[in-house]
């Protein structure tokens, strides 16, 4: 092989690797929207469409999180209980007359401290992090109720509330917090040697250790980073809903790691993509919305979900084995 | 325990094997060995590591066909697809690998898969009578209600050979049995050996304790780079003329020659170690080796070469002892230290610690000079990274569909030369080479021992641990021999011999050893 043809990298390949990589959730996308909009007339909606935007967001947020762990090859349940600890933090800075930005690093600090406690068990006891993240999820549920006794806490913050509602330049303020980290998590995963080191860890994390990375570090960042993106995630669904509660974010840990998985980041660890997970978001988003409007009974949708979350994920094992 | 019901005419063989070959991909691991097995005898089969003795047994087992060639059992063909067909067939293979399941108990290992029952419905009391009963037999005194985790390395060879010998077999394979025995216990399965000859069983062997083999066998077969050498009979041979044959071939065509001349003696080392100690993996390690030498560490697999490389590296506690580099007291603690030291460390098994498998072959190459020691806070040095690969790469000479290509689609060898540029790109002092040939082909081989060649003539102080006698005598300077988790000698290149080095590994000192075979 000769550096020419090394240096050789043209778009076409490029354009060819994101059409194999993406064309099928980007299909699969496609279909369920022209199922939805056959249903029902409202689906086709641009109101509609911001609804299901702010929803995705949410869900988006925290499924970035769930992406660079599952990279790690590592899982995190306690998402969805970190998403509601965060909340409650935000709104008890509130109701002691606090504003907005001690009550943002409250949350913030809530959700690193968290995911440290996750990262610390699974990085320097051992643990398997599915254990850990088990536990946990049942603690941090637990801690939610401790200020209000299990009563939700209403936020009477009138900016707070704003960003759950308002939009700038005629895009939902929660989903232009989405789009930031969006940018902010693929940057740092992608362009910076702390990303690389996660993707190291996450391929192989004994070749990792034997190549000087610290593998026990990455872990217990990763872990911490995910419950700040909890938290985020958790401020947006406390403004969506105009106060914290206790089962705030209930499941949300597994429609992140639905639409990771569906975005085509691998179980296993050392592969994964921001931009595939954006994507799986949306084919969850955009199923919960069309239920939601066919007034699909709760139940039923959760058989919908999982039916189509074994296929999304059969279909693409599929493909991907085809091309090998 | 084996019986045969109509036993054949002794000398008749019940086992012909005949051409059998075996490739994985171009690698060929058995090449055309024909041989007979016949009842009643022990067959030892002798070899360097990577001989072709594993191979073949397992050929005999089912666990995998041959490439080409065929084996007759009782002058029947004889062709297993899976373990289950060979044990049937009546051959019973006792693997050196453990197969037990820990959390088992032993009686319940000892019958997996053929657990007593009635409709379905275990026999738990049949179970552990059975295996008692069994255990009795066999002199081994281990309680069969235990879990298997709460045994002894070698009571777990024991439980593995009491499965080996519960099913009735016309040919018991036993590969290195004795290798985490104790004496006693080692004796104890010569009876058993004894036994089985008796009730005319063929046995085959597989040991590299010499002493050992010229006890225990009839017939030995020497096997070296996959191919059948010779096979005596064991009064007609030597210890000293076993190992010939098992290591004799010549070096000349294979190693490049130096092209600067050795280091010499009063140059200061580069790395040094004194009475390094883990109890449990090594004791009181010491030597030195200079900028542009090659040390050579032979042993045989388990005499605590890799455990001391792997405390140099800062991946194996040592509860005594000094590494120096440059003269400097060091404790790597991770392997990050050790690289800032300037070490550098081709890990034994490439697929698990060396490389990323599914990442591309420019990812695996920056590992250590663009992750690894790039500061943590900053950005990615992709086109750097890009450079370095070109870099290496070219220099390596590396057979790749492209830089972005996964590093698993590569040959073996060519894997093996993305683990070794992904360290000199960070030009490291002291690398440290693990097994750095093993399982690739001849022609990677030989580019990797010039590679070597060319480091030492740079400067680098090369420790290479290996298992193949010839590679350590062609390239090393100076040889250090390790049995049983101590150096036992450190030679000069000068004036050594494969039998000598080889005798020292097999814990035998060189004046005693043919008082041994006689």
């Amino acid at each position: 092989m000769n550096a020419t043809a090394i240096n050789r990298r043209s778009m076409a390949p490029v354009l060819a690797h994101y059409a194999r990589q993406y064309g099928g959730i980007v299909m699969a996308l496609l279909l369920l929207c022209a199922v939805f909009s056959v249903l029902s007339s409202r689906f086709l909606d641009v109101n509609n469409f911001i609804n299901i935007a702010q929803q995705v967001a949410v869900i988006a947020v925290a499924a970035f999180g769930m992406t660079f762990v599952i990279m790690l090859g590592e899982i995190d349940l306690s998402m969805g209980s970190m998403i509601a600890v965060a909340g409650m933090a935000a709104a008890q800075c509130f109701v002691h007359g606090y504003g907005i930005l001690p009550a943002t690093l409250a949350a913030l600090a809530a959700g690193l401290v968290m995911g440290g406690v996750n990262g610390l068990m699974v990085a320097r006891l051992g643990l398997p992090s599915f254990i850990v993240t088990l536990a946990t999820m049942g603690a941090f549920r637990g801690l939610v109720s401790l200020p209000t006794g299990g009563l939700p806490a209403p936020i009477d913050n009138d900016t707070w509330l704003n960003l759950g509602s308002d939009s700038v330049l005629g895009v939902p303020i929660l989903v232009w917090i989405m789009l930031v980290l969006f940018l902010v998590t693929y940057v740092l995963q992608v362009h910076t040697v702390f990303g690389r080191r996660a993707f190291l860890t996450g391929g192989n994390a004994e070749a990792a250790v034997y190549s000087g990375i610290r593998v026990d570090r990455i872990r217990i960042a990763v872990f911490m980073l995910s419950g700040a993106l909890a938290a985020v995630s958790g401020m947006m669904l406390s403004s969506r809903l105009s106060s914290a509660q206790t089962n705030a974010g209930t499941g949300y840990e597994l429609d992140a790691i639905a639409a990771t998985v569906l975005g085509g980041t691998s179980l296993s660890g050392g592969a994964g993509s921001m931009l595939g997970t954006l994507l799986g978001t949306l084919v969850i988003g955009v199923i919960n919305n069309g239920m939601n409007m066919l007034s699909v009974p709760y139940f039923y949708q959760l058989i919908v979900k999982g039916i189509v979350i074994l296929l999304a994920v059969w279909l693409d094992i599929r493909s991907k084995k085809a091309q090998r | 325990m084996g019986t045969v019901n109509e036993k054949p005419a002794v000398n008749q063989p019940i086992m012909r094997i005949e051409a059998l070959t075996k490739s994985f991909g171009p690698v060929k691991a058995l090449r055309e060995v024909t041989m007979d097995i016949v009842p009643g005898q022990v067959h030892t089969l002798l070899g360097e590591n990577g001989a072709g003795k594993s191979t073949l047994i397992k050929i005999m087992g089912g666990v995998f066909p041959p490439s080409s060639g065929r084996m007759e059992m009782a002058e029947q063909p004889y062709a297993p697809r899976t373990p289950t067909e060979a044990v049937a067939a009546g051959v019973s293979i006792i693997f050196q690998e453990l197969s037990l399941s820990p959390n088992l108990s032993v009686a319940a290992n000892i019958f997996a898969a053929r657990e007593p029952n009635r409709f379905g419905f275990l026999q738990h009391r049949r179970l552990h009578d059975e295996a008692a009963a069994l255990m009795e037999r066999l002199g081994f005194r281990i309680d069969v209600h235990q879990p298997v985790r709460q045994l002894s390395l070698a009571q777990r060879q024991l439980v593995e050979i009491a499965k080996g010998l519960s099913r009735p077999a016309k040919i018991v394979v036993m590969d290195e049995p004795t290798s985490s025995l104790s004496d006693i216990e080692a004796n104890q399965l010569f009876r058993i050996i004894a036994q089985l000859k008796a009730e005319n069983v063929a046995v085959i062997y597989i040991s590299h304790r010499m002493d050992e083999l010229m006890r225990v066998s009839d017939e030995i077969t020497v096997m070296r780079d996959g191919a059948y050498v010779s096979t005596d009979r064991r009064d007609d041979t030597t210890i000293g003329a076993l190992i010939t044959k098992m290591v004799g071939r010549p070096l000349e065509d294979v190693y490049p020659p130096r092209t600067v001349s050795a280091p010499l003696p009063d140059i200061p080392p580069s790395l040094e170690v004194r009475g390094l100690t883990a109890p449990g993996f090594f004791n009181d390690v010491t030597f030195a080796v200079r900028p542009g030498e090659v040390l050579g560490f032979f042993g045989l697999i388990g005499a605590g070469r890799s455990d001391v490389m792997k405390a140099l590296f800062g991946r194996q506690p040592v509860s005594a002892g000094d590494i120096m580099v440059d003269d400097n007291r060091v404790a790597p603690r991770h392997p990050l230290d050790a690289i800032r030291l300037g070490i550098g460390f081709v890990t034994e098994n490439r697929k698990e610690e060396g490389l990323v498998l599914a990442h591309s072959v420019e990812r695996n190459m920056g590992a250590v000079r663009h992750v690894a020691l790039a500061p943590a806070m900053g950005f990615a040095q992709s086109s750097a990274e890009h450079a370095t690969a070109q870099t290496e790469v070219a220099r390596l000479a590396i057979k790749t569909a492209g830089l972005e290509a996964a590093a698993g689609s590569l040959s073996g060898g060519n894997q093996q030369k993305i683990v070794l540029g992904k360290w000199l790109a960070v030009s490291p002092r002291v690398l440290i080479l693990d097994e750095p040939t093993r399982g690739i082909d001849v022609g990677a081989k030989f580019e990797i021992y010039r590679i070597i060649r060319q480091l030492a003539a740079a400067g680098t102080a090369i420790l290479m641990v290996s298992s193949e006698l010839s590679e350590i005598l062609g390239l090393s300077d100076q040889v250090v021999v390790m049995h049983n988790k101590k150096i036992v000698a450190n030679l000069p290149r000068e004036g050594l011999t494969q039998e000598i080095v080889m005798r020292h590994a097999a814990g035998l000192a060189v004046s005693d050893t043919q008082e041994e075979a006689a």
